[in-house]
């Protein structure tokens, strides 16, 4: 940290000498970088892609029309950068005025020239041999101030110099050893970097930190899992509160009128609801926590006793909906469950509005009118001993890979699975931490006679209708960009190929055959009046998983082949 | 001894110092050098290993040393790695024909070890009928008993499932299967490279290591 310090301090002194006037040194050289302000975060310019989902209400969309349904069947590589390692690669790339800032599985933060492709710098994090992460993946780094923003597999939030990559400082928020780990982008905001973390399946109690951008010290940590003594926590029972789960594996959403950030928290551990009888809050629910303080203002959670691996993870978009002559602020959450959630949120509570189901499923045999609460087919309900079969499957309707919104179509973009079904058999487990703590064994069918898995859902919020779909064979891991160029673009099918689709009709206007499977969130950026879409393809992880799981049932062999790649495009000149 | 990828030659420094290049150093867990480092560069094979003496050697009573990085080694025991009898010796008795795996750490005779073992030492046991192990296998099998690294070479979960019916470990993250049967190779899933098995013995009815992991343990991805 001392040589740091001396570092930090010969920059200031090299920044103070250039900013003195009349020296006559070009204020924006090549090698300055536009530090990221809350300002800018707010309100992006549309040229850049500055975190996960683009804006804090976690649209994934762009104002750029450059590219749009009427010129996208001329879209061509103009470059693409291996990342030197296999597993799903499922960041997005950021752009910050032509740096792009790409993570990988094995934690590199990877800094490219945006418009050529010229590597800049490039960090490895070292991993322990015997670090545990069940999920060897990265879903991209944040920006704030003159630094990066990576999340790590051992538990770790590392800070990078934007410039040079250097390692400004470090820290570690959780004990991998006891089965903690992070998977997710970070979110930045009013000087704060902001992460969750995964384990679900090892025991963990999930949780949020909030640590200082400059020094990487603690500013609040909210605890998924209420403890002995405070409100919720009477939804367990004993100590099984403790190793509950409630993981927080995807990037939160920021609300700057109302200072709240929106999380979503995944399943209780174990697998069995009955092993934790009650409503185990908050798992499965969306949380929002105050910016500043971390306190818990209201939640609401999408279906208790959760005991079919529904992790309620993917962060609800904020969108403005309308209903019966209303607008109001809402959250839109495609649940794993099956189900999209229609809520409202305001200064002190998220409150329940509609929901229905989106793909197939059996298990809710209703949803309470006033407060969304599911009532359950306790024959679909698996338990200690006993295995039932439920339709979706445990990857859900939706897993991971986020939607997007389009505020100039008014439509949600789903990526969807539908006709796959499962079963879960429990059996009792004793916790040991570092080890699985799901007491479950899976396994997933399809839908006999089904003719497609995969699914692109195009909905209206405001009238509850699914405008148009569109149906893949293959099963659809693709995260969604949607731009004001009319585009709606996905990969996530085992054709390795990315897609651009008519926003408002879903006719496919474009596709491109990659080197892999595509999972990784796409982003777009502008960099001297040329419009870019960028994606990651590289398959792995769960979208593997599946497709495996897919052949074994239907006695097919598709393979998808691994490595990452960063594909960028444009319109050919 | 597990098997040690070769020092960086001067071509691949070169190769790196063309980029700037951070590692960051984290607070990885103590590694000896008997664990690769995650930098080296695949395909740098460093010729055979340096020649291990006469086989005809008596094995040692004892472990050679209590660095946690030198187990598995010729003439340790085995103690459970988990559960109600964490660290008790494992004796031929406690492995029950037919599976499911016992997850053990491999130790010197006085016992000293296990607490503060990595998984990269981590040894799934079983028991299977002698008449179904390759030949392969039968070599380093004691009654029938076999021993595999119990970290999957695809992305480094434990090979914590079983599967009766088809005799396979299987690891639960992305189903790779192994056959204990046949050295350990996989026959389904993303695993691209066999678990490394560990040599067994029955010494005076009591269950011995008989050597180091036969293979690489664990995975590279860089």
């Amino acid at each position: 940290m001392k040589l740091d310090r001396y570092w930090t301090a010969i920059r200031l002194i090299v920044l103070v000498v250039l900013a003195v006037p009349g020296l006559g040194i070009a204020q924006q050289s090549a090698t300055s970088y536009r530090v990221v302000t809350d300002e800018r975060l707010k309100e992006p310019e549309a040229e850049n892609w500055l975190f996960y989902r683009g804006t804090y209400n976690g649209w994934g969309y762009s104002p750029l029309e450059q590219i749009n349904s009427e010129n996208v069947g001329s879209l061509v590589p103009v470059w693409a950068f291996s990342t030197g390692v296999n597993g799903g690669h499922e960041a997005v790339p950021i752009v910050n005025d032509g740096i792009m800032f790409v993570t990988t599985p094995g934690n590199q933060v990877i800094a490219i020239d945006a418009r050529t492709g010229d590597l800049l710098w490039l960090y490895q994090h070292e991993l322990a041999e015997d670090a545990i992460a069940y999920h060897y993946t990265n879903r991209g780094v944040a920006l704030y101030g003159d630094k990066v923003f990576t999340a790590t597999l051992d538990a770790k939030v590392v800070a990078l110099d934007a410039t040079s990559g250097e390692v400004v400082w470090d820290a570690s928020v959780a004990d991998n050893a006891s089965g903690y780990y992070m998977t997710l982008a970070p979110l930045t905001a009013e000087g704060k970097v902001m992460v969750g973390v995964s384990g679900g399946e090892l025991g963990i109690r999930g949780f949020v930190v909030a640590l200082d951008t400059e020094t990487g010290e603690e500013v609040w940590r909210a605890h998924t899992i209420p403890a002995s003594g405070e409100p919720g926590n009477e939804t367990w029972p004993g100590d099984s509160w403790r190793t509950g789960g409630a993981a927080v594996w995807l990037t939160g959403h920021y609300d700057p009128d109302l200072g709240l950030t929106y999380w979503g928290t995944g399943n209780p551990g174990p697998w069995m609801g009955d092993a934790r009888p009650g409503d185990n809050l908050y798992t499965n629910s969306v949380i929002a926590l105050d910016i500043e303080t971390g306190e818990l203002v209201g939640h609401h959670q999408y279906h208790w006793n959760g005991s079919w691996d529904w992790d309620e993870v993917s962060t609800p978009l904020l969108i403005d909906v309308e209903r019966e002559g209303r607008v109001f602020p809402a959250l839109v959450h495609p649940g794993r469950n099956g189900y999209l959630w229609l809520l409202e949120r305001s200064a002190d509570e998220i409150s329940f509005v509609d929901a229905w189901p989106y793909v197939r499923q059996d298990v809710f045999t209703s949803i309470d009118p006033e407060s969304g609460r599911p009532s359950y087919d306790e024959q679909k309900k698996p338990g200690i001993g006993f295995r039932a079969p439920f339709c979706p499957s445990l990857w859900g309707g939706k897993d991971w890979p986020p939607a997007a919104y389009n505020p100039r179509t008014e439509l949600l973009y789903i990526p969807v699975n539908e006709n796959l079904c499962g079963s879960i058999l429990g059996r009792e487990i004793e916790y040991e931490p570092g080890r699985s703590f799901t007491g479950a064994e899976s396994q997933m069918t399809v839908w006999p006679g089904a003719e497609h898995i995969g699914e692109l859902q195009a909905w209206d919020m405001s009238t509850g209708e699914e405008v148009w779909t569109r149906e893949f064979e293959s099963p659809n891991w693709g995260p969604v960009l949607t731009t004001a160029g009319n585009l709606v673009f996905m990969g996530g099918t085992t054709d390795r190929n990315f897609r651009a689709f008519d926003a408002r009709t879903g006719d496919q206007l474009w596709e491109h055959r990659t080197n892999s499977g595509i999972i990784g969130v796409p982003s777009t950026y502008m960099i001297d009046g040329v419009q870019y879409i960028a994606v990651q393809s590289g398959w792995g992880v769960d979208a593997a998983s599946m497709t495996r799981r897919i052949n074994r049932d239907l006695g097919t062999e598709t393979f998808v082949p691994e490595g990452g790649v960063i594909w960028v495009f444009a319109l050919q000149n | 001894m597990t098997e040690v990828d070769g020092p960086e030659t001067a071509t691949s420094m070169n190769r790196r110092k063309a980029v700037k290049t951070f590692v960051g150093l984290g607070l990885a867990s103590a590694l000896t050098d008997c664990a690769p480092a995650s930098q080296s560069s695949a395909g740098e094979m460093p010729g055979p290993p340096p020649a291990q003496g006469p086989q005809l050697q008596p094995e040692p009573e004892v472990a050679p040393s209590l660095d946690e990085h030198e187990h598995p080694a010729d003439g340790d025991v085995l103690v459970f790695a988990l559960g109600a009898r964490k660290g008790e010796v494992v004796t031929p008795d406690d492995v029950p024909l037919h599976g499911p795996q016992i997850f053990v750490y491999a130790g010197d005779t006085d016992g000293a070890h296990g607490a503060s073992a990595s998984r990269l030492d981590q040894i799934a046991l079983l028991r299977l009928d002698p008449l179904n192990l390759s030949e392969e296998t039968a070599v380093h099998a004691a009654d029938g008993i076999v021993a595999y690294s119990a970290m999957c070479t695809h992305e480094g979960c434990d090979v914590s499932d079983w599967s009766s019916e088809r005799r396979r470990l299987i690891c639960p993250c992305h189903d790779s299967e192994f056959d204990p049967t046949d050295n350990g190779q996989v026959t389904e899933g993303p695993a691209r490279r066999r678990l490394a098995a560990l040599p067994l013995k029955l010494v005076d009815g009591q269950l011995v290591v008989a050597g180091g992991f036969t293979g690489r343990v664990g995975f590279r991805n860089p």
